[in-house]
């Protein structure tokens, strides 16, 4: 059927901003659908409120709305552009969801909008949990024996009926947030609660827990004549329980016959038919591992972070396809653009092994509960590929990012192995290879885990291979090793010799057909040894440059790099060089078949990079755009003779190096906290005395301010090198003088002469506040114009000095009229694209174009600060924080937000107000009479601060609830408050909250390790009740600002972003 | 581990692993993208002649459960893989691949670049091969070169009728034997079908005077138009009762009508292949495993109407006689290994049986 001509303005909604469970998948999704809309002729309006995504690009769409993703905004933006159809299934949960209310209050009906590419009702069947369960037995599939409830009362009687152990699923909730497993009937009331309070609808399911099963995903296409085919399947390595996005998954399946394989396959087709889906589909089983019985655990009837992984596993673009077949498109009208001769209408058929494994964020959530069970954790993955398990298995973990690179894992775990045997978490793999060392068999790994075993198996193989290396280097062993996947450093680790030289590795492509038929797209990964190299064919004439990417998203290292890491490559094929970027990334744009001129799917290693260059003999390689991770990679590959692009690594270096940087800044005569490096508990207690309290502690070469805290005393500074010492991070850590002031950001681009500052970006929170968790402004809203001028004086000398070719991001501190330098990172920055969209100049374009030679005045474009930007932008941290209820959120140097949104407004408050908006605040006055309190525990050292914000509250006639000093201190000041005692030590804190209508938490301060526990508790009782929890006093002061204003979302404009940068131009 | 070399007609050799059985065998190499279903296709008659090389790199994860062959033995002449595994992982497992190999005296040869060889076939067209746990020497390359398949079909029919009888069956099916996989009987059966199996060379009369209600014919090797007798047979049955033909039977159904077939460079093997159904619009995932197919330009003048083509490369997939209450398709409605999407083509027979002309 051809496209369906009464289609002509497409609404897209995105997926908002980071968070666990809903990561860049979908800016992946929804680009590739907005260019597939586009490349049709059809009109497409765009909303997201992550500015982070390439799908808000200005010419993404015909128009882009970074606004907040609320039903409300949603309407008035179909007000004002009058689209006739709307595509909701690209943008995740979010974007469903957004799209059912709008659909259910019949606001889609009355303004002629259709939804396109997604079917009412088979969402409606796929998500409500009773409603799925009479639809699979209406076509006899089979589905696990649960019951709904709406209440505790019910649960327990669904439990009764089902019987133990349970599974509880709440409906409709992200990465299956409130889930959880009960063993026995003790256990379950709480786990019931907390289901029924995570899901917007008070609605769980209790439902039979199959421990031991095997858990197969398919991902399913399906169009309007009813064609359906599967894209891919996807093994668990863990058995059923463990959430799939926090499960090591390979593809294709590699445990099922043909029969069993069929058996799901045909079930899954069953099920989009039936569900009459048109468009992507991912069926999840569950499977005995000792028959044919299976069961339909879930159905997503949308992209999905599994239909991502499905795309890169095989090569088949699943939201590209998706989108066309939502025009009207049938499959076999599709042509299959990686063959360029098949059509979309065939089953890819893949040559090799792809591994998954996921990112979790425990490094930077200390002591935090590291079990994995039904609700996921992982803020990201990567991806590796290769001909063997093994060697994908040990790309996969040596490209994770979590500075292993064997299976042995590098610090030691304190717990017994047999108790750790029994828990799972995200050292499984790492576990279970241990165990094997340690003698156990494959039999009774398999009997304590029920992971299969072939997958066990292959990691005894892994095992037995160490032990032969150990044992010294043979022809055979060496070639075993490679073959499985291990570097060369590595072997040399194991074994204490060095192997022989190894013969180049080779590349092969990702073609989706199994080189049946010629393929034209160029997407590789790495063999050691072969017969033939692929990539070297596709080699042009053209100059070849690399790009490294930034590998999977974690926090501190997000979305962001994968948009510079984009847009830098646009700009270099743009400039007519062949480019190619390295990564290993799933989820993202980046690494789309058609992003660069070539694809290699590798980790981010160095002698994975290496390989890569030997085939590519490129110019040069771009390490700025890639973060921290690409970025330190840059010394080893200069090291090898590789030429970097941009800001040297010398440059790089000397920004990096304390002691060389110091000297630096002394020349420049620029200030900065003074501290030092120390490497003992009795160096650093002495330094910290020295420099007085508080100070800043962290160790050098950071991601993200990763382990950083302020320590108010000497006991502080005990308790964290204890932390860092016995982590195994070596002593090394370095001691700063704390200075509570301003922070100011600024990312410059430099030619070497001329040095453009589009924007400065002032923080909300005060330092001590990861720049990464602030709520940033621009432009800045206090900044006068004296210390504006010395900003833009130190950047230009730093800029200069460091010798920058392209981008470098400066970080200042103001306090008492001095500005201080807190820190330079010669690369692009996690605020490129928010500073991009709102100044309207194309940042990663211009600083790749310095980076290669050009100059700022070739560009056109001035020197020094850029004029004000149109519109004021704020952009606002957003946590994950009810995904992990017992970590620590309170804020600090060390960066814990998953993603940001951005609030565009003609006003700071109105650009303020959108961004808390679009994070998910509400406002205390929004709850109405039933939520007047507001809970106040501000630190012994605040108290003197909060007249102001007390005032604000106060003329809202809101109701004080406080601690003992804080009470004290507000009816000092003249307030009334409540003194509710030490409520971090009130065991009910849940109770608390309900009696005394608290609709706001405003809980600063240092913590100790006694009361962490409390506050925890005190966080997850609000969060779970939709009450905001604020840390920091200033956002609390900026929160309570907008009260007075009275804005609505109705009052605030509507701003089309695309406008900013034409207008720039 | 012991060495083995897969060496092609074009002279070149590619050294790896052995496992299975020890020796040397020469045949058609052709490749398979099926990624399960290594039973299946090494025990499917279709493969007589050929090696196969497997593109999927990982063989062997789940062993071999003997209720998924295709037939009593191992029918290709060799194996050749990535890599293979020697430890399976299956609740119904009951030899591992290399054991089946060996007990039926086959070769397989694994650590080998299967993507290359793909690719030369892919360029070249099929190729002929030798496998061998001894060093390739010129006289093999002589043998590999003079080598071709003949004959397979009749080669590989059971000599005998062989009559499955199926209780409360509502119809009864004359199965050729072509090199039958047993999935096809089983197809058949499940449909309530009892099932005698005939030689490839039955003459059309004896058939027809068993009384059945209609014929099937088998898939098979080799080249169809090799098969005259067969093929005047098959002329003689159509119009007369009811016949479906699938794989080699197909080809044999559109030769016996005066249509032509060709040799194809590589042939369509894997469980992948799109086929569209031009009645409906559908296109159904489909399993295949052959190396000729019908032209379908000769149909013009022919009783046949082209039904389903492949979307990737237009080929013939499907033809329907109207009139003759006869149909045919190239790729295996009966699965195994492969999709069960197309599995309704049995009730579109069991229809033509029970008196519908044009089901």
């Amino acid at each position: 059927m051809p496209k369906d001509a009464g289609i002509r303005k497409v609404l897209v909604i995105g997926s908002g901003p980071i968070v666990i469970g809903q990561a860049a998948e979908f800016d992946y999704a929804g680009t590739q659908a907005c260019r597939a809309l586009m490349a049709e002729g059809v009109e497409t309006v765009l909303i997201n409120s992550n500015p982070a995504t390439i799908m808000t690009d200005p010419d993404m769409a015909t128009a882009v709305y970074i606004e907040p993703l609320t039903e409300r905004t949603v309407e008035r933006i179909i007000e004002k552009e009058r689209p006739d159809s709307l595509l909701a299934g690209l943008g995740g949960q979010t974007g469903l969801n957004l799209a059912m209310k709008l659909y259910k209050s019949g606001f889609l009906g009355k303004h002629g909008v259709r939804l396109i590419g997604t079917n009412i009702d088979a969402i409606l069947k796929s998500e409500d949990r009773q409603l799925f369960k009479d639809a699979m037995s209406a076509i006899h599939q089979p589905t696990i024996p649960s019951r709904t409830a709406n209440s505790l009362e019910q649960a327990r009687s669904a439990a009764r009926a089902v019987g133990f152990p349970v599974i509880i699923r709440p409906a409709f909730t992200l990465g299956g947030t409130g889930g959880g497993v009960a063993m026995t009937e003790r256990e379950f009331d709480a786990a019931a609660q907390r289901g029924l309070d995570a899901s917007p609808i008070h609605q769980i399911l209790v439902e039979r827990y199959i421990f031991g099963w095997k858990e197969i995903e398919f991902e399913v296409m399906r169009d309007s004549a009813g064609t359906a085919i599967t894209i891919c399947s996807m093994e668990n390595f863990d058995p059923v329980g463990v959430h799939t996005g926090d499960s090591i998954v390979v593809a294709p399946a590699l445990t099922l016959a043909d029969r069993e394989y069929q058996l799901l396959r045909t079930a899954a087709l069953d099920i989009i038919g039936a569900l009459g889906i048109e468009g992507g589909c991912n069926c999840q089983f569950a499977l005995n591992p000792e028959s044919f019985e299976y069961a339909v655990i879930e159905v997503n009837p949308r992209v999905s972070r599994s239909s991502a992984l499905a795309s890169k596993a095989t090569g088949y673009p699943i939201a590209k396809v998706t989108a066309k077949i939502a025009l009207g498109y049938t499959l076999d009208e599709i042509k299959n653009e990686v063959t360029g001769e098949t059509y979309a209408c065939f089953e890819p058929a893949v040559d090799y092994v792809v591994c998954k494994l996921p990112r979790w964020p425990f490094d930077k959530f200390y002591g935090a509960d590291s079990s994995l069970g039904p609700q996921m954790k992982a803020t990201g993955e990567v991806m590796s590929i290769a001909p063997t398990f093994e060697a994908a298995l040990m790309k996969a973990i040596r490209g994770a990012g979590i500075k292993e690179e064997s299976l042995n894992r590098r610090v030691p775990a304190k717990k017994p192995l047999q108790k750790r045997l029994r828990e799972i978490d995200d050292m499984r793999v790492f576990t279970l290879f241990e165990a094997l060392k340690a003698g156990y068999s494959v039999a009774q790994l398999h009997e304590l885990t029920k992971v299969d075993e072939f997958f066990l198996t292959k990691l005894a193989g892994m095992a037995e291979l160490e032990a032969e290396l150990a044992r010294g280097l043979t022809p055979e062993n060496v070639e075993k090793a490679r073959r499985f996947g291990y570097t060369e450093a590595l072997i040399e680790k194991l074994s204490g010799e060095t192997p022989p030289p190894a013969p180049p590795l080779s590349y092969r492509m990702v073609d989706t057909c199994a080189a049946e038929f010629e393929a034209r797209t160029p997407y590789f990964y790495s063999v050691p040894g072969g017969a033939h190299c692929d990539a070297r064919e596709r080699r042009g004439d053209k100059p070849t440059v690399v790009v490294l990417g930034s590998g999977p998203i974690r926090i501190g290292q997000g979305i962001e790099f994968d948009y510079s890491s984009v847009h830098c490559v646009s700009t270099l094929r743009a400039m007519g060089y062949d480019v190619v970027i390295i990564n290993n990334n799933p989820e993202t744009v980046s690494t789309d078949y058609d992003t660069a001129s070539r694809l290699y799917f590798e980790p981010l290693c160095p002698e994975d990079v290496m390989g890569v260059l030997a085939v590519e003999e490129p110019v040069g390689v771009v390490v700025a755009f890639g973060g921290q991770t690409a970025i330190s990679l840059a010394q080893y590959l200069v090291d090898h003779g590789v030429r970097i692009l941009g800001t040297s690594a010398e440059g790089i270096d000397l920004a990096e190096d304390r002691e060389k940087f110091d000297a630096l800044l002394e020349s420049l005569k620029i200030k900065r906290p003074r501290g030092a490096a120390v490497h003992s508990m009795e160096e650093a207690v002495s330094t910290a005395d020295e420099l007085g309290y508080p100070v800043l502690l962290r160790p050098s070469y950071v991601i993200g301010g990763q382990n950083m805290v302020i320590a108010h005393d000497e006991a502080d500074v005990r308790r964290y090198m204890e932390v860092i010492i016995t982590a195994g991070n070596g002593a090394n850590v370095l001691i700063d003088q704390y200075l509570p002031g301003t922070e100011l950001e600024c990312d410059v681009i430099s030619d070497g002469e001329r040095v453009l500052i589009p924007g400065i970006m002032e923080h909300v929170e005060r330092a001590g506040i990861h720049s990464g968790d602030s709520i940033a402004v621009c432009p800045p809203y206090s900044l006068d114009g004296a210390m504006t001028e010395r900003v833009v004086e130190c950047s230009r000398a730093l800029a200069l000095s460091l010798g920058t070719r392209g981008l470098v991001n400066i970080q200042y501190l103001t306090y008492k009229g001095e500005l201080y330098v807190i820190e330079v990172n010669p690369r692009a920055s996690r605020t490129v694209p928010y500073l991009s969209k709102i100044s309207g100049l194309h940042m990663a374009d211009a600083a790749t174009r310095v980076m290669m030679g050009e100059s700022l005045e070739s560009l056109g474009l001035a020197d020094g600060l850029a004029a004000p930007p149109e519109y004021v932008g704020v952009k606002v941290p957003v946590f994950s924080f009810e995904k992990m209820p017992d970590a620590n959120s309170l804020l600090g140097p060390e960066m814990k937000s998953t993603g940001e949104v951005l609030g565009i407004g003609r006003t700071f408050t109105e650009a303020l107000y959108k961004g808390l908006t679009a994070a998910g605040f509400r406002f205390v006055s929004d709850h109405g009479e039933a939520r007047r309190g507001v809970l106040l525990s501000i630190e012994n050292r605040q108290l003197g601060e909060i007249g102001p914000l007390a005032e604000r509250l106060y003329a809202e006639g809101l109701n004080f609830y406080a601690t003992p000093d804080t009470a004290a201190e507000l009816r000092r000041l003249g307030f009334y408050a409540f003194d509710i005692g030490h409520v971090t030590r009130t065991a009910e804190t849940g109770g608390l909250l309900e009696r005394a209508g608290i609709g706001l938490v405003i809980y600063t301060g240092a913590l100790h390790d006694d009361t962490m526990g409390d506050y925890t508790r005190l966080h997850f009782e609000a969060v779970r009740r939709g009450i905001p929890v604020l840390t920091s006093i200033d956002t609390a002061l900026a929160a309570a600002g907008l009260l007075a204003e009275h804005l609505t979302e109705d009052s605030t404009g509507l701003i089309d972003v695309s406008g900013i940068r034409r207008r720039a131009e | 581990m012991a060495k083995a070399y897969l060496l092609l007609a074009d002279g070149s050799v590619y050294a790896g692993r052995s496992f299975g059985a020890e020796g040397t065998r020469v045949g058609e190499l052709v490749f398979t993208t099926g990624m399960t279903g290594a039973a299946e296709s090494l025990t499917d008659p279709s493969y007589a002649g050929q090696m196969i090389c497997f593109t999927f790199p990982q063989l062997g994860n789940y062993g071999i459960c003997l209720d998924d062959c295709e037939s009593g033995k191992v029918h290709a002449q060799a194996v050749i893989c990535q890599e293979y595994c020697a430890s399976p992982s299956n609740f119904r497992c009951e030899l591992t691949v290399g054991e089946l190999l060996e007990r039926d005296g086959v070769p397989g040869i694994e650590g080998v670049d299967t993507r290359r060889i793909t690719q030369v076939i892919r360029t070249h067209g099929v190729m002929n091969a030798a496998v061998t746990t001894a060093e390739p020497t010129p006289e093999l390359l002589e043998r590999v070169r003079g080598y071709a398949v003949r004959g397979a079909a009749a080669e590989k029919s059971v000599t005998e009728p062989v009559f499955f009888p199926l209780e409360g069956a509502g119809y009864s099916v004359a199965l050729m034997d072509y090199g039958y996989k047993k999935s096809i009987a089983d197809g058949l059966r499940k449909r309530g079908c009892a099932v005698t199996v005939y030689p490839h060379d039955t003459p059309a009369e004896a058939v027809l005077a068993a009384g059945h209600d209609g014929v099937m014919l088998s898939n098979g090797p080799g080249d169809p138009s090799e098969n005259v007798y067969e093929i005047s047979q098959i002329r003689e049955l159509m119009g007369r009762i009811p016949v479906f033909g699938i794989c080699l039977g197909h080809q044999m159904m559109a030769l016996a009508q005066g249509a032509r077939t060709a040799k194809m460079k590589f042939g369509h093997r894997g469980a992948n292949q799109p086929a569209k159904d031009l009645k409906t619009g559908r296109v159904y995932i489909t399993s295949q495993n052959h190396g000729y197919a019908v032209d379908g330009a000769s149909l013009a003048g022919t009783p046949g109407v082209l039904r389903f083509v492949n979307v990737n490369d237009g080929s013939v997939e499907g033809v329907d006689y109207p009139g003759l209450a006869a149909f045919s398709v190239q790729f295996h409605p009966e699965a195994h290994s492969g999709p069960r999407d197309s599995e309704k083509l049995f009730d579109r027979f069991a229809a033509l049986m029970g008196g519908a002309m044009d089901a």
